[in-house]
């Protein structure tokens, strides 16, 4: 039977169903940190980009600036060639930023990081970055500090 | 031999079946249009079938969600990965166990409902009365029922995705200790908008059309006698699960994969 | 032959095959306007399916069947449904919605086809229920009714638009002779007082022939025989004498088809 009763609920379900969306779309997704959608591309060439996911976050000082837009591999060069998306609020990186690949905590995720240069000239859609240091994994590190602990003093 | 011939007419007889389904949905789409003149027939279905959807689906969420939390809490400390507990269930839930869950207890509960309610018309003679009296059964008992249940099925996977979100929040939060700003940020890192919130939905929308049309259709090609609409029901239940895992599939291969 | 404008509906060589079997084979009709036709036969010979076809709810495989000149079969699906509204049908089991209350029923055809406000359509629908004695009723559910009464709601919901043709589907089956008493009542009232076409399809001899004006029998998918009641009691046809007297055995046999019972009888029992 229609009555008043059955309205109130069709609209208190569609609110909910609203509210559920706005709950995702704020607390659970990126919508809220993300600044405009478009954004600057931006290439850069690492020698190692091994656990870096395709959609990593783009860090300066720990503050989120873009993303991986996508990771391929360029044939002539023998580098990985990272093109990412940098927000087109931040449109003063100095060209010579280098770019770092991070590991969140001690075993998180990777990202990258971008370490800013002080060049006079800024990164524009296009631009390159060779200045870059890849991925550590756990075996070179080890490897590292094995040598630096037995052959050292040579 | 006889098997052979029996499953040939087997396949005639589902052939006839889609190709029935398929002008049924024709119909049954050229009947939305006036329904928005009449908004007060959608308001009451909407009621039978998300509202009362509702409960289930609340109390469903929450406890999947708090599975989830557990589960998958045990499993990411295996890797010292706890902290990404928020992102992990995020995205399962949004991406799959929304949509797929919520369509697949949809099918079950309201699915059924309305399969048995337009089958049990159809033998009591209410949509052949109707249309002696000149009124259009596809327009005024077919058509509102489809499009509200098209409709709720979006609508409660979000209530889904968000309530079992809130389970998993409890128990690793509340239950287990995790930080409760970490929890939030790191889900907030990895799941993106577009990709999977928006998918997440455009897949819930998909299911809901699958979802509304086998359950309406199913009642309105009953055999009308009890032990045919009872059989029509378990029909919708079956045909709207199959379809919608089948979908599923497809959809995160064409969404998701690489 | 009565005149064009008298007959209100013309079937002409009409066929109608079901699952390969056929349940009209070339048959004609006339239904008078303004009287009450009976068409009867024994069960299963596909009456309630004549109805349909004239309501236009199945097509016949050939032949013509016009309602008020109209050719029924060729109707687009618009002008069938405007057609509708000018008949009304009383199905067997009255075929009320289940979901609405006595009331809301009779006026659901005012509310799906008029704009009629609020107080003209409750007295409409008081009006009608008043006229099959169901006033009192508007507020019971289909559910609580009982059988003669669900159909009288559904007479009273079948006048509502004020139809010029009402078909009546098996009416008196399985009713109750005071219940019976009052339907046969209200059929030939609604046929004196509105000029109502009538066509009331029963198998019932009895109830029938005391207010029909014409009769058609029909069986086996063909017009056996047809004339006023007093025609037919009074016919010399076996078959019809069978029917109209209600005898067990004739022309319809009582047996269903079996080997001899002697054979059987001997013949059984062994494993």
């Amino acid at each position: 039977m229609y009555s008043k009763t059955v309205e109130v609920w069709v609209g208190i379900f569609v609110a909910m169903g609203l509210a559920a969306l706005f709950m995702l779309a704020m607390q659970v997704s990126n919508l809220s940190t993300m600044g405009s959608e478009e954004g600057y591309e931006v290439s850069l060439f690492f020698d190692d980009v091994a656990g870096l996911g395709p959609r990593a976050p783009v860090r300066m000082s720990g503050v989120r600036i873009g993303r991986v837009s996508s990771i391929a591999y360029d044939q002539q060069r023998f580098q990985a060639v990272v093109k990412v998306s940098i927000d087109n609020d931040f449109r003063s990186i100095p060209e010579d930023t280098t770019a770092l690949i991070l590991t969140e905590g001690l075993l998180g995720a990777k990202y990258i990081g971008f370490e800013p240069g002080g060049a006079l000239e800024n990164l524009v859609e296009g631009s390159k970055i060779h200045s870059t240091q890849s991925s550590l994994s756990l075996e070179k590190i080890i490897g590292q500090l094995f040598v630096k602990l037995t052959g050292g003093n040579d | 031999m006889w098997l052979i011939r029996n499953m040939g007419r087997r396949a005639i007889h589902s052939f006839q079946r889609l190709g029935r389904g398929n002008l049924f949905l024709f119909h049954t789409l050229m009947g939305i249009p006036q329904l928005f003149l009449r908004y007060r027939l959608i308001v009451q279905q909407l009621f039978a079938v998300g509202v009362m959807s509702l409960t289930i689906i609340v109390v469903s969420a929450a406890f999947t969600g708090m599975v989830l939390g557990l589960q998958l809490f045990n499993t990411l400390q295996n890797f010292g990965a706890e902290q990404s507990i928020g992102s992990v269930t995020a995205l399962t839930l949004v991406r799959e166990l929304g949509p797929v869950l919520t369509a697949i207890f949809f099918a079950g509960l309201a699915g059924t409902s309305l399969t048995a309610e337009i089958g049990l018309m159809k033998a009591t003679e209410q949509l052949s009365g109707m249309e002696m009296m000149a009124v259009d059964p596809m327009r005024r008992v077919i058509a509102p029922r489809f499009l509200a249940a098209w409709v709720s099925v979006p609508i409660l996977a979000l209530i889904f995705s968000a309530v079992a979100i809130l389970g998993a929040y409890f128990v690793a939060v509340g239950l287990l200790g995790l930080d409760s700003s970490v929890y939030w940020t790191q889900m907030q890192s990895y799941v993106d908008w577009d990709e999977d919130v928006v998918n997440g939905i455009i897949k819930s929308v998909a299911f809901g059309f699958i979802a509304a049309w086998i359950a309406v259709f199913e009642g309105h090609d009953a055999i009308p006698t009890s032990e045919g609409v009872s059989r029509a029901t378990i029909r919708t239940v079956v045909h709207t699960s199959l379809s919608v895992l089948g979908l599923d599939f497809i959809l995160t291969s064409l969404m998701f994969g690489g | 032959m009565l005149d064009e404008q008298d007959i209100m509906v013309r079937i002409r060589g009409m066929s109608f095959e079901y699952a390969g079997r056929k349940i009209f084979d070339n048959i004609d009709l006339d239904i008078p306007r303004g009287k009450i036709t009976a068409i009867m036969g024994p069960s299963g010979t596909g009456k309630t399916t004549l109805l349909r076809l004239i309501g236009g709810q199945l097509k016949p495989s050939q032949g013509s069947i016009q309602v008020d000149g109209l050719e029924v079969p060729k109707l687009s699906h618009h002008d069938l449904y405007e057609l509708r509204k000018r008949m009304g049908m009383l199905f067997q089991s009255g075929a009320l919605l289940s979901d609405i209350n006595v009331f809301e029923n009779v006026a659901f055809p005012l509310r799906e086809h008029t704009r009629l406000p609020e107080s003209m359509i409750h007295d409409l629908v008081l009006m009608k229920l008043n006229a099959v004695g169901l006033r009192g009723a508007g507020k019971l559910m289909p559910s609580e009714l009982s059988g003669g009464m669900a159909r009288r709601v559904a007479m009273a919901r079948a006048i509502t638009l004020d139809p010029t043709m009402i078909m009546y589907d098996e009416p008196f089956t399985g009713q109750d002779p005071i219940s019976m008493g009052i339907l046969v009542k209200l059929i030939h009232s609604l046929n004196h007082s509105l000029g109502i076409t009538s066509i009331v399809v029963s198998h019932d001899v009895a109830e029938t022939a005391t207010i029909a004006d014409y009769v058609y029998l029909v069986s086996g998918g063909k017009v056996i025989d047809e004339g006023t009641p007093e025609q037919l009691n009074s016919s010399r046809s076996e078959w019809t004498t069978q029917f109209m007297q209600g005898q067990p055995d004739g022309p319809i046999p009582f047996h269903y088809p079996a080997t001899d019972f002697r054979d059987e009888l001997l013949g059984g029992g062994q494993g």
